[in-house]
């Protein structure tokens, strides 16, 4: 019963230390919405994609970053419903 | 690297990335002067800027190996040095200094936070320093937030706590600045918003709820821990922080502290203590202007001087504006710390910039997004002009409220003046290497920029050269030289000219004319001309030597009878004159300034054609060595030691005669001191450098370079206060010490070709060059050294696509076009719609305020550019009806008798994301005028934009969505004659060899498609195993391909033998068809051959040529402006020595943002194959002891290595 109890612990530190480390009960929409902040921060935090894209979108890199964390809030659209 | 690979490329740079991803300003050499310090994709790079002369130069640039995302400069107290912390992909915390002396940079801290890589939680994003260097905070884009604490210890050096952290789970940072308190507690504020509750809410309504707030972290210094502060509701579209200064003991005269608030259309003073004060972002006015488009700020900076500051924020449309605060005013007059009003005005227009820069100095530096970058000086700071200037009284505070906007008409820049322009080639679109100009390098077209500042530029491997005099000669002169006539001249006095009858003189003054009583003999040529001791001259020509004392006298030593002087060399105290008998005749200069002949003569086995004295060594009285050229192909160092007076002590044979000898003592980064070089110039144009050692005369590490098919003549010149050796064959050639490795580089010059040179000073030009160009004379100097290609730029209008060449014209064809920017017929439409008000209808250039915009509208147009002859745009074909160029091909199609035709892709109405158009056509165009202009003959509808079209067997091949078709040219439009579909998603890109294409998909990497005439189907055979964001291909050979995709990687592909072979079989159509497909995917599967992550997205890839003779190496370009080769290994044991010095230097001379080399270049994938060249080249710069190891492990001299490493250059590129 410890051991389990262990492990769930070090589940829980990893998961507030790591975010998107996914756990057995995880939705598409975490899984999605994970991803795809995953991928906006790197479009961000690599100067040439960013710049690629600004070049594609026509508008100045810094306005590109700003939609794109804008983006991350809600990158997959509204939660579905919970049921239970 | 897995050592199985069978290919082995060697990766280098020729020229790193121009864009800047982020500019600071400091004083990091410790002086009073201010440096920039650019981060360009992975280099750092220092700049120091000139006041005097309005110039940029470069001192140091270093690749760091990681990709830098953030530098902030700070100063400890009391301290008058900046040092620079790197945010950067390593997870790591890097603090180093500049060490002007040294000129390196040292790492001074670095300190593990977190995994390496570009992450979402990793911090790196963020680097944000308090003002009075106390602290600095690191953050990532989500949640991690880290704050260092700095401080010194006892020895004042720097020291760096653990980190203390400040995280918030499930937040996101738009912005992150540290606040000026004074002596305070440092406060960091960043631009926070939390979506814990939108995650959680499926209605959606937390999501409309949303508020970005205004987050203060407080780091207690005395209870060392970091507390979150003060939040509070601001502008949901905020999205940049400013700080604004504070006085040093809390809000007062200097300023009120706290932050401006930029977001949509507006601008907020907050602070935890103050009111809120709001300005909105003034709008253009005019007629092509939308009046309800809002404006964002995009990047800023805020300037603090003796008792004011004033922040110059820019808008994304380039607009300055000046903002400044207003403080309520005490009793006295005085300004206290209390807000009363924020204010806002027109400044000037510059290039949307990443970093703006104000120097103490009075000077803006502008790091523009795209684009060269600007200097510019102030002339004045929109103090006393007519600008409307708007204050906060006037909109009101709360974000939520209505106002009405602000207006102002753009106008010419009245406050900074523009003093350089540095080139940059950021983003480099598309590029091609040719040879049109017919010289024996080709040239590199490129095309780069956006919008109304892109241009199409030609680059070429040389050196500037700044013309000074061009005067023609009554006849052909043979050679010249300039002599000062005492040794303490500064300036040269005579140019003496030898022709093939006689010797003009002419004296250099205020004009230059010819003088005849100078006691040279004019009725011969001249052989050499010599300032001698202290106030001589000396003359050889054919028949003997004359010496020429200060008091006019002359001294004649004639050449023995029957015999004349063949060559002949000098220096202050010596002299050697070669017979034709070939004897060797030397001369010293006694204590009284006489020419003391040596008793015996040397003989010669062949004869001579060219003799070498060094310079006298400083201290001593003669140079020790003379250089003998035979025409048996040989070169002899004679010792001229008193006590072994012209004896033997190498000798070197050669492929050739030897045309020229110069012994000259240079800067070299082997000893880190001078060494005496012995460089040999053959009558094969071959030129050849060895290192002549200064006690034995061996002569070791001979390297070679091909300069033309001319004979190679040698002259010792001085740039930049350092010797260099001008070689002269069929182009002129210039070798010097690089300013920055010191190591040895052989560059030619921009120049026409010379037969003779010579040094040249004089008061105008102190260090300047002359030389014979057929019957002219011409004087020019050599202003910069640091950079070897040089550029030539012809303007466009758009933002440049792709182009194609002409295939027999020097002529190439441009597709541009632009998102989101009116299109010239509805900026007509709306000029003339207009009832045109007071200064509404002017329209302004451009290249300086960019184009009108419009969501939604496309401007676009073809052009053709002629870089040759014209270097102008010849044609511009402007598409209307929204359509916008995205695809060029020329075709010959044989249905037309094989005539070519420009055939160009086009979509209409496209969005770029989410992806979607209403049509696509494609145009074709007859060629007019061999190329110079187009006929348009008629066009096609598709159903989408055809990203990719090919000539292909007579016909054309497009790339339609999906699909690849092949069209045939009928007389209304293009027609269909097969289609498949071959790749996942799209096709975006299109090679071909024989019936074998090769499709590229945006996301799915590469499909190899063969096409089969008889059953007319294309069917795909092979495919890959990895989603690569394929941007460009290239056919390396028939079975392999090399690519490169968006984010940054090169790779090369390589069909199986097997499936190839199956593929071109006859008849083998219908088993193809009906092969098993293997997972989901074509039968067959490609292997990757190598793999290297260059950091840089590349945009182009070629086989080709760099330099004359070279191998075939593959060139790239980068987005950002890198221009980079691949070269491939012949021999494993070449391979075998730079893997192991590559892993020696990885430890040795580890990346200094704590990036581990392997795992960077190994970013995506694992690198394979490819030995990275940058690295290695950083051998020239590591200290003697660690080159002296590295050389022991590899059981190979340091000289050796080093010269293996330039010969991997040189053979092949610059």
């Amino acid at each position: 019963m410890a051991d389990k109890l262990r492990t769930q612990q070090q589940l829980e530190q990893l998961q507030s230390r790591y975010v998107g480390t996914g756990h057995a009960d995880t939705t598409k929409f975490e899984w999605t919405s994970n991803i795809h902040r995953d991928s906006y921060a790197s479009y961000i935090g690599h100067p040439p994609l960013l710049e690629y894209m600004s070049i594609g979108m026509g508008e100045p890199k810094e306005r590109v970053r700003a939609m794109m964390i804008e983006k991350m809030i809600q990158p997959v659209g509204k939660p579905p419903e919970v049921q239970d | 690297m897995a050592t199985t690979s069978s290919m082995f490329m060697y990766s280098l740079t020729i020229q790193p990335p121009s864009s800047i991803t982020q500019a600071i300003l400091g004083q990091f050499a410790g002086t009073k002067e201010q440096q920039i310090v650019t981060a360009s994709g992975s280099r750092l790079t220092i700049h120091r800027p000139d006041p005097t002369q309005g110039k940029i130069t470069t001192i140091l640039s270093q690749d760091v190996f990681g990709i830098i995302r953030t530098l902030a400069a700070f100063r400890l107290a009391g301290s008058n040095k900046d040092y620079i912390i790197i945010g950067s992909d390593s997870g790591r915390i890097t603090i180093i200094e500049y060490v002007a002396s040294q000129n390196r940079f040292n790492r001074l801290h670095l300190e593990t936070f977190g995994k390496s890589g570009v992450r979402r939680v990793i911090p790196g994003q963020y680097l944000a320093v308090d003002p009075k260097g106390r602290a600095c905070l690191i953050a990532s884009v989500e949640k991690n937030k880290l704050v260092y604490v700095l401080n010194r210890n006892a020895q004042a050096e720097l020291t760096i706590s653990s980190p203390l952290e400040a995280h918030k789970p499930q937040t996101l940072v738009f912005a992150l600045v540290g606040l000026d308190v004074g002596y305070e507690n440092p406060i960091f504020a960043a631009l926070e918003v939390d979506y814990t509750e939108s995650d959680q809410d499926p209605t959606g309504q937390a999501f409309e709820d949303i508020e970005k707030s205004l987050v203060y972290y407080e780091l207690d210094l005395g209870l060392n821990h970091v507390v979150r502060k003060w939040s509070d509701p601001v502008d949901r579209t905020a999205t940049m922080l400013f700080q604004v200064p504070c006085g040093a003991d809390g809000p007062g005269a200097d300023g009120p502290s706290g932050v401006l608030v930029c977001g949509k259309d507006n601008i907020t003073y907050r602070h935890s203590t103050q009111d809120a004060f709001r300005v909105a972002i003034p709008r253009r006015r005019g007629a092509t202007e939308n009046p309800e488009r809002k404006r964002y700020i995009i990047s800023g900076v805020m300037h603090k001087m003796r008792g004011a500051f004033f922040f110059l924020l820019q808008s994304d449309d380039g607009d300055l504006f000046k903002v400044t605060l207003d403080m309520v005013e005490d009793e006295s007059g005085q300004p206290t710390g209390e807000v009363k009003k924020l204010k806002i005005k027109y400044f000037d227009t510059v290039p949307i910039a990443s970093s703006l820069c104000i120097l103490k100095s009075g000077f803006l530096f502008v790091a523009s997004e795209t684009g060269n970058h600007h200097f510019y000086q102030f002339e004045k700071l929109g103090d006393d002009d007519n600008e409307t200037e708007f204050d906060s009284d006037s909109f009101p505070a709360d974000p939520t409220e209505l106002y009405n906007p602000a207006y102002f008409h753009p106008r010419g820049a009245e406050n900074v003046n523009l003093v350089e322009s540095i080139d940059s080639m950021n983003p480099l679109m598309d590029c091609k290497v040719a040879n049109l100009t017919d010289e024996d390098a080709p040239q590199i077209y490129s095309i780069c920029g956006t919008g109304a500042r892109s241009t199409f530029r030609t680059i070429k491997h040389g050196l500037e050269v700044n013309d000074i005099v061009d005067s023609e000669l009554p006849s052909v002169p043979s050679a010249v030289w300039t002599t000062k006539i005492t040794r303490e001249d500064q300036y040269d006095a005579y140019i003496i000219l030898s022709f093939t009858n006689g010797t003009l003189v002419l004296s250099i003054g205020e004009t230059v004319e010819e003088v005849t009583d100078t006691g040279f003999l004019s009725s011969a040529p001249t052989l050499a001309v010599q300032q001698l001791g202290e106030d001589a001259l000396i003359q050889v020509h054919p028949k003997g030597i004359r010496h020429i004392r200060a008091d006019r006298r002359v001294n004649e030593w004639p050449a023995p009878q029957h015999r004349s002087i063949v060559a002949a060399t000098t220096n202050e105290r010596q002299v050697a004159v070669a017979l034709s008998s070939g004897e060797i005749v030397y001369f010293e200069m006694d204590s009284d300034g006489s020419l003391a002949e040596y008793d015996e003569k040397r003989e010669m086995s062949g004869t001579v054609t060219c003799l070498s004295l060094g310079e006298v060594p400083e201290g001593r009285v003669r140079s020790q060595f003379l250089a003998v050229g035979c025409d048996d192909s040989t070169v002899r160092i004679l010792s001229l030691d008193p006590d072994s007076t012209l004896e033997n002590k190498s000798v070197q044979a050669l492929t050739s005669a030897p045309s020229a000898l110069s012994i000259m003592a240079m800067a070299d980064s082997t000893s880190g001191g001078s060494t005496l070089y012995l460089h040999i110039g053959l009558y094969s144009g071959v030129y050849l450098r060895t290192v002549l050692d200064e006690v034995t005369g061996e002569l070791s590490d001979t390297r070679t370079r091909f300069l033309g098919p001319k004979p190679a003549k040698l002259f010792r010149v001085a740039v930049k206060g350092e010797p260099a050796v001008l070689a002269l064959s069929s182009r002129p050639w210039l070798g010097y010490s690089d300013p920055q490795t010191k190591g040895f580089t052989l560059t030619p010059l921009n120049y026409v070709g010379l037969e003779w040179g010579w040094n040249f000073s004089s008061e105008q030009c102190p260090e300047g060059m002359v030389g014979i160009q057929g019957q002219n004379l011409r004087i020019f100097s050599i202003e910069r050294l640091g950079n070897n290609l040089l550029q030539q730029s012809i303007p466009l209008t758009y933002t440049p696509r792709k182009f194609v060449r002409h295939p027999e014209q020097p002529l190439f064809y441009i597709i541009e076009s632009d998102n989101n920017t009116l299109s010239p017929s509805t900026k007509e439409r709306l000029l003339n719609d207009s009832t045109v008000v007071n200064g509404d209808g002017v329209v302004l250039p451009p290249e300086e305020f960019g184009y009108p915009r419009a969501q939604g509208h496309w401007a676009s147009c073809i052009h053709v550019v002629d870089p040759v002859n014209a270097k102008d745009t010849l044609q511009q074909i402007d598409l209307d009806e929204n359509e916008a160029a995205v695809s060029i091909a020329t075709v010959s199609f044989s249905s037309q008798d094989d005539e070519t035709f420009l055939v160009v892709g086009t979509g209409k109405d496209m969005v770029v994301s989410p992806r979607s158009f209403s049509a696509g056509f494609i145009h074709v165009y007859r060629f007019q005028e061999d190329g110079k202009e187009l006929e348009f003959i008629h066009q096609t509808k598709v159903e989408e934009p055809p990203l990719a079209l090919l000539g292909f067997q007579g016909r054309l091949l497009a790339g339609i969505g999906t699909d690849l078709r092949i069209f045939d040219l009928g007389m209304k439009q293009l027609l269909r004659k097969c289609q498949a579909q071959v790749v996942p998603n799209l096709v975006v890109g299109l090679q071909t060899q024989g019936s074998r294409i090769i499709v590229s998909d945006v996301q799915e990497s590469v499909v190899y498609v063969v096409y089969k005439y008889q059953e007319n189907r294309l069917i795909p055979f092979v495919d890959d195993v990895i989603a690569r964001w394929t941007t460009c291909t290239t056919m390396v050979d028939y079975e392999t391909v090399a690519g490169g995709d968006k984010f940054g990687n090169l790779w090369l592909l390589r069909c199986p033998q097997k499936a190839s072979e199956e593929a071109d079989e006859e008849g083998s159509g219908a088993h193809l068809i009906h092969e098993r497909q293997y997972l989901q995917g074509a039968p067959n599967r490609l292997s990757l051959m190598t793999h290297f992550f260059p950091q840089d997205v590349p945009t182009s890839l070629q086989k080709t040529q760099l330099v004359a003779g070279g191998r075939d190496v593959l060139v790239w370009s980068g987005l950002q402006g890198t221009l980079g080769i691949l070269i491939p290994f012949i021999s494993r044991e070449d391979v075998d020595f730079f893997q192991t010095l590559e892993q020696h230097l990885r430890s040795e001379d580890a990346p200094l943002a704590g990036r581990d080399h392997l795992i960077y270049r190994s970013y995506y994938v694992p690198v394979k194959g490819v030995i990275d060249g940058d690295l290695c080249e950083r051998y020239a710069l590591l200290p003697n002891d660690k080159k002296a190891m590295i050389a022991g492990e590899l059981d190979r001299s340091a000289r050796e290595i080093e010269r293996k490493i330039s010969e991997m250059r040189t053979r092949v590129a610059y």
